[in-house]
């Protein structure tokens, strides 16, 4: 699917929708209290495809969950539209990873629903809304039927579908394609371009693979682990599926910059766990 | 690393063979792909007649043994039984008894469900509710409700109220753990989707925590309806029910002291009937319509 994506980042539209300023985040396991991301800070401007890119212990999933406001930072603000974060809500709409996010009982079509009717949208609006985006992912042979016939794929789209049609701010997707096989994630890949190239949304994407960012992301933000740390800001919009010297060269870019870190990275004040 | 026993032999390589392709035959040449069930694997298939297969089973062994033992005052045929079954049925008097302790019956377990339903809603939005019903259940739960009669007998005298109030702890205590430890399983992703849709408080406890934990309250349900049914008949055979109007354990108790031996049969058959029908007929329809269509359990 190669092809040139005419957005451009910031001369195309200046608007930053999210602020991500200064975010230290901590959680407390039974012994320790450990500090997955320090003093991050970055902005997610309407339209991208930002992705945070990070090896495990980067915090990366942390941040979005933030984001998503199920942590709260101990440092630093997270603002939406300039008003800040105070707890979970429909205006961010998480995709997780796990496949059991869509609720067993009720069938596709109504899983759509529910988010739009527990939020007030007229019956006749949220059904042409949930038919529309169940349409969009191609899954309209299935709309009657319940989560757990579907293959692991499937119920993705189901959860994409869902989160796109109460037409959030923001799209907040924490590694969704992590747990598909090869060929299943491509093609995920593939759709969720497709899908944003027909409804210009704003998705903030996590993800551990330096390919999957390179393809998915317009602009990528790179964090070192052990506490998570912005390590560069860098764009990939004129990257998609077909391998180019210049993907090859951003690829390899970022896996030097991964891997360097591990040898040269300052130590941070905060204690240290062991890396794997 | 590689193994001690090849260490100081030939290092292990596979050889190379020659490559094939092939054309897969077509799918008429290899018969069925898919065929309807015969009737007899779709009967052996039905639980349903499986059941019943065991039923006629047990009876037949049943009839075999009292025929056998030839003695009726001590063990009544199963045909005895069950034509003693029915003309009490059709008399009245068996049913009339079974209405009056169905009665009690589901007052009890309703308002044990309703206070199971309050405490794990405490337990869940609370740590002292938490903590309250982890404590009480740990104290309350070993204890048979069978003896705490005496006491109810001195509080709330003899009479339904009495009744009623061991039923109540019947039913309680295994339908909050159950329904609690069904809470507490509830994944984080679905909890995370619900608070993500904007739930909150009971909107959020009553649209996703409760038919999450769906399985769970049905073994609740069904283990207090199981022990509620077995202290009613319990209690009725020491005391029977204040007003005249006897419940089936006293029909049992009563037909014991007459010596009317195939009715104490009647009687404890018509107990296992209804326990049969409420668990096959009530609870599996509402497994079959719910957590099985939602493939929740298998």
């Amino acid at each position: 699917m190669g092809r040139v994506l005419p957005f451009t980042g910031q001369e195309a539209d200046p608007g930053v929708l999210l602020d991500v300023d200064n975010v230290t985040l901590q959680y407390k396991t039974d012994s320790r209290l450990v500090t997955a991301t320090y003093q991050v800070d970055f902005q997610v401007h309407r339209g991208d495809r930002f992705v945070l890119l990070g090896p495990s212990g980067c915090g990366k999933s942390s941040l979005l969950k933030a984001v998503a406001g199920f942590i709260k930072p101990v440092e630093g603000q997270i603002r939406l539209n300039g008003a800040p974060v105070t707890g979970p809500g429909p205006d961010r709409m998480v995709v997780f990873q796990e496949f059991d996010q869509l609720l067993p009982w009720k069938t596709v079509f109504q899983n759509v629903m529910f988010p739009l009717r527990s939020r007030g949208v007229p019956k006749r609006e949220a059904e042409d809304r949930a038919g529309t985006y169940i349409a969009k992912v191609g899954l309209d042979r299935f709309r009657d039927s319940y989560p757990h016939i579907l293959s692991g794929g499937m119920k993705q789209r189901v959860a994409i579908a869902r989160a796109m049609a109460t037409e959030p701010e923001i799209l907040l997707m924490d590694e969704p394609f992590a747990a598909l096989d090869a060929l299943t994630r491509r093609r995920m890949q593939e759709e969720l371009l497709q899908l944003w190239d027909d409804v210009r949304f704003t998705v903030l994407f996590v993800t551990h693979s330096i390919e999957e960012a390179i393809i998915v992301g317009n602009r990528i933000l790179v964090l070192s682990p052990h506490p998570g740390q912005v390590k560069a800001e860098l764009n990939a919009h004129s990257y998609g599926h077909e391998k180019s010297e210049g993907f090859a060269a951003l690829e390899n870019r970022i896996h030097t910059m991964l891997f360097a870190e591990q040898n040269t990275a300052p130590a941070p004040k905060v204690t240290r766990a062991a890396r794997p | 690393m590689t193994g001690s026993v090849q260490s100081h032999q030939q290092p292990l390589v596979p050889s190379i063979r020659p490559e094939f392709e092939r054309d897969v035959l077509d799918a008429g040449v290899i018969g069925d792909i898919s065929r309807p069930l015969s009737p007899w694997e779709r009967l052996t298939g039905n639980t349903l007649a499986r059941r019943i297969f065991i039923l006629v089973l047990l009876g037949a062994a049943w009839q075999a043994y009292a025929v056998w033992s030839d003695n009726p005052l001590m063990f009544p045929t199963l045909s005895e039984t069950l034509a003693t079954l029915w003309t009490s049925l059709v008399d009245g008097q068996l049913l009339q008894r079974c209405l009056t302790s169905l009665r009690i019956l589901l007052v009890g377990y309703a308002v044990g469900i309703a206070a199971a339903a309050v405490l794990t809603m405490l337990a869940v939005t609370t740590r002292f509710g938490n903590d309250l019903l982890s404590t009480l259940t740990s104290m309350f739960n070993p204890l048979p409700a069978i003896a705490l009669l005496p006491l109810a007998l001195l509080w709330f005298g003899l009479g339904e109220g009495s009744l009623t109030f061991v039923l109540v702890h019947a039913v309680l205590w295994p339908m909050a753990l159950n329904t609690h430890s069904g809470f507490m399983g509830v994944s984080d992703t679905l909890r995370m989707a619900g608070q993500n849709y904007g739930l909150k408080g009971l909107r959020y406890v009553m649209l996703i925590l409760v038919p999450a934990a769906l399985p769970s309250i049905l073994t609740g349900l069904k283990i207090g309806w199981a022990f509620a049914w077995r202290t009613l008949i319990a209690a009725e055979l020491v005391f029977g029910v204040s007003s005249g109007a006897g419940g089936i354990g006293w029909f049992i108790y009563e037909n014991r002291n007459q010596l009317e031996i195939p009715s104490v049969f009647a009687g404890l058959l018509m107990v296992i009937i209804i326990g049969l029908l409420v668990e096959s007929v009530v609870f599996r329809s509402i497994e079959i319509y719910t957590v099985r269509k939602w493939g929740m359990q298998r």
